[in-house]
């Protein structure tokens, strides 16, 4: 709609350009929990922390809150940047913002640090204050069940008896799977992307090389290396390295670095000959530099025990029977690490209870990591997935 | 010239509404419905607006499938051409492919795939026995028509067939037709159907 542009039209232009950007400066909050958190794997914290960010506003009923999940190496900040961090942009920022997919204007949108994590809230970097000293090895192993918990008492705090969506990719999808079944009746949405219902023996078999790379490097100390006043940042280094492969296919890699040399010609020699080297190095070395290695063991973990299924014998489609939100899933044809059809296991289970489900399969040549990319096709299915949702809302 | 766009859309919505209402009439209320080649999803959601049945569509094609997703209907992005692997042996009531047969390469295997999956088929498809068919094949050219809207070069439809060629098909595979229905503009026709019939919609099942 064209309008008579008055003096006030650069402003309205420039707030547009605005509003279509980013949440913008970003403060992350804390909250500490004093009821004891008994996890399904043994171990029990009686009090911690949690990190989180929120975006956009919570609606008078409470009806319009998103929880979104974070996979390996990400964190609470989701969106935006923070005020003395202007290059610190949220994960997720492409999909989650004013006007963007994951609408702020509409949505009010949440990010959490899960448990173990490394970014604020209580891991194994923390102080154990029965002891003094860092968790380290001392700190439960921790399962996707257990985050869904954790998440679910900040949902308490912050006044969200149900999310309209809860969100993720890649383990962060598995979170999003798992509200669904440990809290049937505080989730209407779930939006899974690149997801499996549970690690195969080589998902987990990468998993066992990066946890090995770490817990073999002399600095890790058993996990108590914070004691030492060292870190095993060669390890961590390889981990990932071994994982970026993964989040890569032949093909994305093929095309970003082929065999380009670094310096021209082939020196044979056993340092950097192949760009892809030099990358691989480089994303290592700056892991290395903000990673906790405790961390990353814990979560790789967290991943290879993910498993709806077990309880019911394996039978996903039974597991998946206390599931009540509506699902949209989503994979991408060239992510090897999760392929299509291990997301394709997901939607039968949930045609199986005769569900409410929507799939798509879209064809990007990224890998695994396509989730957190730009793809038109992608997003703007998620859009017009949380335009129902937004639709629904105001129905009521 | 927008007129003639018009009346095309028209013809074409109301030959889309005859073909919906053909098919919701063949349909239990209530039912399980998985509809092959779903397109936007509209025929799923009259269908559940009018039997209340619960249904999944399956679409291939990006747009569609966000289509499908705007307009609130469940849709599983897959390729018909490789079967129907994601769904279990009777988990359907019926299994609709809806003016989607004629586009089909492997038209034998997702016609009996239809039938593992459902309890019960319905294809609906354009009748090439159809006079104008035949008269324009007479007449030294490939049919064009609202019901076959394509020229030869550019037509989705590789496997176009008669209602006795569909009906001689059901016959070799083993199938049962529990009805049949002939449609012109949307009015049923009874009269030489092959000839005087442009669209066709088959209900039927597996012999057991």
């Amino acid at each position: 709609m064209m309008r008579g542009c008055t003096g006030f039209c650069i402003l309205d232009i420039m707030n547009t350009a605005a509003k279509q950007g980013s949440v913008g400066a970003v403060k992350a909050q804390k909250l500490r929990f004093d009821a004891p958190l008994a996890f399904r794997g043994g171990g029990v914290l009686d009090q911690y922390e949690l990190a989180y960010e929120t975006y956009g506003t919570l609606n008078a009923a409470k009806s319009n809150a998103v929880l979104v999940c974070h996979a390996l190496n990400a964190s609470h900040h989701v969106a935006g940047w923070y005020e003395d961090q202007p290059d610190n942009i949220g994960w997720w920022d492409n999909m989650i913002g004013p006007g963007k997919p994951l609408d702020t204007n509409r949505f009010f949108v949440v990010g959490v640090n899960n448990l173990g994590g490394c970014f604020g809230s209580t891991g194994p970097a923390s102080i154990n204050p029965a002891t003094g000293k860092a968790y380290g090895s001392g700190f439960p192993v921790v399962t996707v069940e257990d985050w869904v918990v954790a998440q679910a008492r900040l949902a308490d705090k912050l006044g969200i008896a149900r999310f309209a969506a809860v969100m993720g990719g890649s383990l962060g999808a598995m979170q999003a799977l798992q509200w669904t079944l440990s809290y049937p009746d505080r989730v209407a949405n779930a939006v899974v992307i690149a997801v499996a219902p549970k690690l195969s023996a080589q998902n987990i078999a990468f998993n066992e090389v990066a946890r090995q790379a770490i817990t073999t490097d002399p600095d890790f100390h058993g996990g108590d290396f914070y004691q030492h006043a060292v870190l095993p940042k060669r390890g961590l280094r390889l981990a990932r390295m071994i994982g970026h492969i993964t989040y890569l296919s032949d093909d994305a890699m093929m095309e970003k670095f082929g065999r380009t040399l670094k310096s021209g010609s082939i020196q044979y020699h056993f340092g950097v000959d192949f760009e892809v080297e030099s990358y691989l190095r480089y994303q290592g070395d700056k892991f290395a530099e903000y990673f906790d290695a405790n961390t990353y063991l814990l979560i790789t973990r967290a991943l290879d025990y993910f498993d709806p299924a077990l309880a019911t014998g394996g039978d996903l489609s039974r597991a998946m029977a206390v599931a009540r939100a509506k699902f949209f899933v989503a994979s991408f044809t060239s992510d090897w690490r999760f392929a299509p059809e291990r997301a394709r296991e997901i939607v039968k289970a949930l045609l199986d209870n005769r569900a409410d489900v929507s799939y798509a399969e879209i064809d990007a040549p990224h890998g695994h990591d396509a989730f957190l990319l730009d793809d038109a096709r992608y997003h703007a299915l998620v859009r017009a997935w949380f335009d129902n949702i937004h639709a629904s809302l105001n129905a009521r | 010239m927008n007129a003639t766009i018009n009346a095309t859309v028209n013809a074409t919505e109301r030959s889309r509404r005859s073909d919906f209402e053909a098919i919701a009439a063949r349909v239990e209320p209530g039912a399980s419905v998985l509809d092959l080649g779903c397109g936007d999803g509209l025929l799923l959601d009259y269908l559940k607006q009018q039997r209340a049945v619960r249904g999944y569509g399956v679409e291939i094609d990006d747009a569609n499938v966000l289509d499908c997703v705007k307009n609130g209907i469940n849709v599983i992005q897959s390729d018909l051409e490789r079967g129907l692997a994601g769904f279990d042996a009777g988990s359907f009531d019926y299994v609709i492919l809806s003016q989607t047969l004629q586009a089909m390469r492997h038209t034998e295997a997702i016609v009996m795939e239809m039938l593992r999956v459902g309890r019960q088929g319905i294809v609906t498809f354009p009748n090439f026995g159809y006079w104008e068919a035949r008269l324009q094949i007479m007449a030294g050219r490939m049919p064009v028509s609202k019901a076959l809207p394509y020229q030869w070069y550019d037509t989705p439809n590789v496997h176009l067939c008669t209602i006795h060629d569909f009906e001689a098909f059901c016959s070799t595979h083993g199938i049962r037709i529990l009805e049949r229905v002939v449609l012109t503009d949307g009015r049923p026709v009874t009269f030489i159907p092959n000839l005087f019939g442009s669209l066709a919609v088959f209900r039927f099942e597996k012999l057991k």
